[in-house]
């Protein structure tokens, strides 16, 4: 039974199909399917398909966007019950994600932060126009891992060495790890102001993310990065 | 609404006609083949010294009986090419000499192998409604080299052949060969897989073996396509209207003597017009006066309600570069807004004596994006931006809609790897690159389509003979295991 119930989830999250996606999330608990495992059997392999269809040009943005919503859709549903439960899902890790002070564009960042959250990190969407001090502020307030900024002009991406300069001075760095993005942004940008990871599009972002969060992981280990 | 090229008004149309039909009863045609002018005179076409003045009425009577429409077929028997009608399809340049590898600067002679490899290519790119016999091979000797090149496109494609004989004798070899794919005379009339390019020599003068072609091809109810040349300032009136006029005097001789010969049998209102460079003395095929040269033949063509077909999408540069695409492009768009029902010509180079299969996949693209700019912005939905706006505003964004997922690929063409969108830069990629890679994946993905081994075993028993009075030894091109002998 649980097979068909993760088969029909993986599908809602590759068809983009919210409400599908919610509904077997509620019949999963009528059925008391653990929701950790609904989400790690079910939803996540139909997010990894998309992506890495995405990654190949086989799917979409739209195929993405939708299949970003239908996992949310179904989080909703779930994640109170986790609560209920007294469980918690072990998450890859927290980002602050916002696209930065004087732009309003909001597509890069928004894909990176469904992929993110579809990829099991605890994403903490900031919107755009986001003043330089208010990352640090949020990343402070939920311990963040990473912030993620984005920025699709050639003059607001200025701000993001601003932020990280923000980050600096509220103690934050180098725990907290800088991952940037944005239409004009490069690696060599992203290298220049002292972020820690670039992304070119979302499906690399989220990639760049666990990469960090491995090194983290590692680094605090003690073993050689 | 669909968008258009159109050159000429009704006006432009009937002075053209007007005067093409002049030239024939004044000047007339120059016919060279005793056996054409029989069948002229028994149409009641007057000649005098091989000149064959051609009265308005005979004309039109045979304009009566030529078919506004026809048919190619694959050779699964599915009809694949539609003539008439604003029909739009393509295939790529034919005879070329030349080949052009992708790391190399300078052309060399194309071998069997190089038109294997092109007719593959050509099968895996669906922009390709047809195959041409687009290279004439150096290790296959010249006199069967028309005979030969057919073989080859027969043996590895399924699609339609838009092919040409270089002599009289060969084409009856070629219709055999035709005749052993398709399974016979009845079969081959009944499914069309060929069309025969048959060309006057301009001005107004018609060849031996290119008029006694075009009776044998309608004799054998196999159809012709016609591809008058005028080449403006030089073998034809230098204006471009002047040369439409020779374009249609020279198509009208030739429906007269096809139709004479089988009222009723299929033609093409065909060509391969050009400008003359004054300063070089080419004839540049990438010019944009040669694409209206071909958009306004075509117009006359439709007029009379007939097939039509042009020569574009070639490059005057000699290399896979800017001015290749720009002119290709170009030309694609204005062929495919002029409803051209075949238009020849794409993967070629130097002024068509060079082919390059980068140089197909690029002319593939350019292709996509004529026909998408052909089918035009529809705006026939209840709703163009409303509804979207409203469910937008609800759900938090566009790329959030089924309907964006829907419509998106309806209403943006996605190119493929040779078209550089990427975002960033990458090192040490060139459009070349892309393209021989685009090149080799394709051909990577090849299968050649199911043949009939006692079809293959006719096939090379009408070449056989002929390969090997012309002394050919083997088979180029052709795989060992597939060789029954």
């Amino acid at each position: 039974m649980s097979s068909e119930t993760f088969t029909a989830m993986r599908q809602s999250i590759v068809d983009g199909a919210s409400s599908i996606s919610a509904e077997l999330a509620r019949q999963s608990i009528a059925l008391g399917i653990d929701p950790i495992q609904a989400i790690e059997q079910g939803y996540v392999p139909g997010v990894n398909h998309v992506g890495e269809q995405f990654a190949q040009r086989k799917m979409f943005f739209p195929d993405l966007v939708m299949a970003g919503e239908a996992m949310k859709a179904a989080l909703n549903v779930l994640e109170p019950e986790l609560e209920r439960r007294g469980e918690t899902r072990q998450m890859l890790g927290t980002v602050v994600i916002g696209t930065v002070k004087g732009d309003i564009h909001e597509i890069g960042k928004s894909l990176v932060a469904i992929m993110l959250t579809a990829a099991g990190f605890k994403v903490y969407d900031l919107g755009v126009d986001v003043p330089y001090d208010k990352f640090a502020a949020r990343a402070k307030e939920v311990s963040a891992d990473i912030v993620g900024m984005s920025a699709l002009l050639t003059t607001t991406m200025q701000g993001q060495r601003k932020v990280i300069e923000s980050l600096d001075r509220a103690g934050l760095r180098p725990q907290v790890k800088v991952l940037v993005g944005g239409a004009p942004v490069t690696r060599q940008w992203a290298q220049q102001i002292g972020a820690d990871g670039y992304g070119a599009n979302a499906v690399e972002a989220v990639a760049v993310a666990k990469s960090l969060m491995e090194h983290r992981a590692a680094a605090d280990a003690g073993a050689p990065s | 609404m669909k968008p258009v090229v159109q050159l000429l008004n009704q006006t432009a149309i009937s002075r053209i006609l007007s005067e093409a039909l002049q030239l024939l009863q004044i000047h007339g045609v120059k016919v060279r083949a005793p056996e054409v002018i029989e069948v002229l005179q028994s149409v009641g076409v007057q000649t005098t010294d091989g000149v064959a003045r051609i009265p308005e009425h005979v004309v039109e009577k045979a304009l009566e009986s030529v078919p506004a429409q026809f048919r190619l077929f694959d050779r699964a028997g599915n009809p694949a090419v539609q003539y008439g009608g604003d029909e739009v399809h393509f295939d790529p340049g034919s005879s070329c000499l030349n080949i052009l590898d992708a790391d190399a600067e300078e052309p060399r002679l194309a071998q069997a192998n190089d038109l294997v490899r092109l007719v593959q290519l050509t099968e895996t790119l669906p922009q390709f409604a047809a195959q041409s016999t687009a290279l004439t091979c150096d290790d296959a000797p010249k006199e069967i080299g028309d005979i030969y090149r057919l073989l080859l496109v027969l043996w590895y494609s399924q699609k339609p052949v838009v092919t040409g004989a270089f002599s009289a004798e060969t084409l009856r070899v070629m219709l055999d060969l035709l005749r052993a794919e398709s399974g016979g005379q009845e079969a081959l009339r009944r499914h069309p897989r060929a069309v025969f390019d048959v060309c006057p020599s301009p001005p107004l003068n018609w060849g031996e073996f290119g008029a006694v072609n075009l009776v044998d091809l309608a004799r054998a109810w196999v159809p012709a396509e016609l591809i008058s040349m005028p080449l403006a300032g030089a073998a034809a009136p230098v204006t471009l209207a002047g040369s439409v006029v020779q374009h249609a005097a020279e198509s009208l001789s030739g429906i007269v003597i096809h139709q004479a010969a089988q009222p009723g049998a299929p033609i093409v209102w065909g060509g391969a017009p050009a400008i003359f460079d004054m300063r070089t003395g080419t004839t540049p095929m990438g010019a944009i006066e040669t694409a209206m040269l071909n958009a306004a033949c075509a117009e006359v063509g439709k007029s009379l309600g007939l097939p039509t077909h042009g020569y574009l999408i070639g490059s005057d540069s000699k290399a896979l570069d800017a001015q290749a695409g720009m002119e290709s492009g170009m030309a694609a768009v204005v062929g495919a807004l002029s409803g051209i029902n075949m238009i020849s010509g794409a993967g070629m180079l130097e002024t068509l004596a060079c082919h390059s299969l980068e140089k197909l996949v690029l002319d593939a693209e350019s292709i996509d994006s004529a026909q998408r700019l052909a089918r035009g912005v529809n705006a026939k939905a209840p709703s163009l931006a409303v509804e979207m706006f409203a469910e937008s505003f609800a759900k938090g964004g566009f790329l959030k809609l089924e309907s964006t997922r829907q419509l998106f690929q309806s209403e943006q063409h996605l190119p493929s790897t040779v078209i550089d969108r990427e975002p960033l830069r990458v090192p040490g990629e060139t459009f070349v690159s892309r393209a021989h890679a685009r090149v080799e994946e394709l051909l990577a993905s090849y299968e050649r389509p199911p043949l009939d081994r006692v079809a293959e075993d006719r096939m090379l028993v009408v070449v056989e003979k002929h390969a090997r009075a012309a002394g050919l030894e083997g088979w180029p091109g052709i795989k060992k295991s597939g060789v029954l002998r």
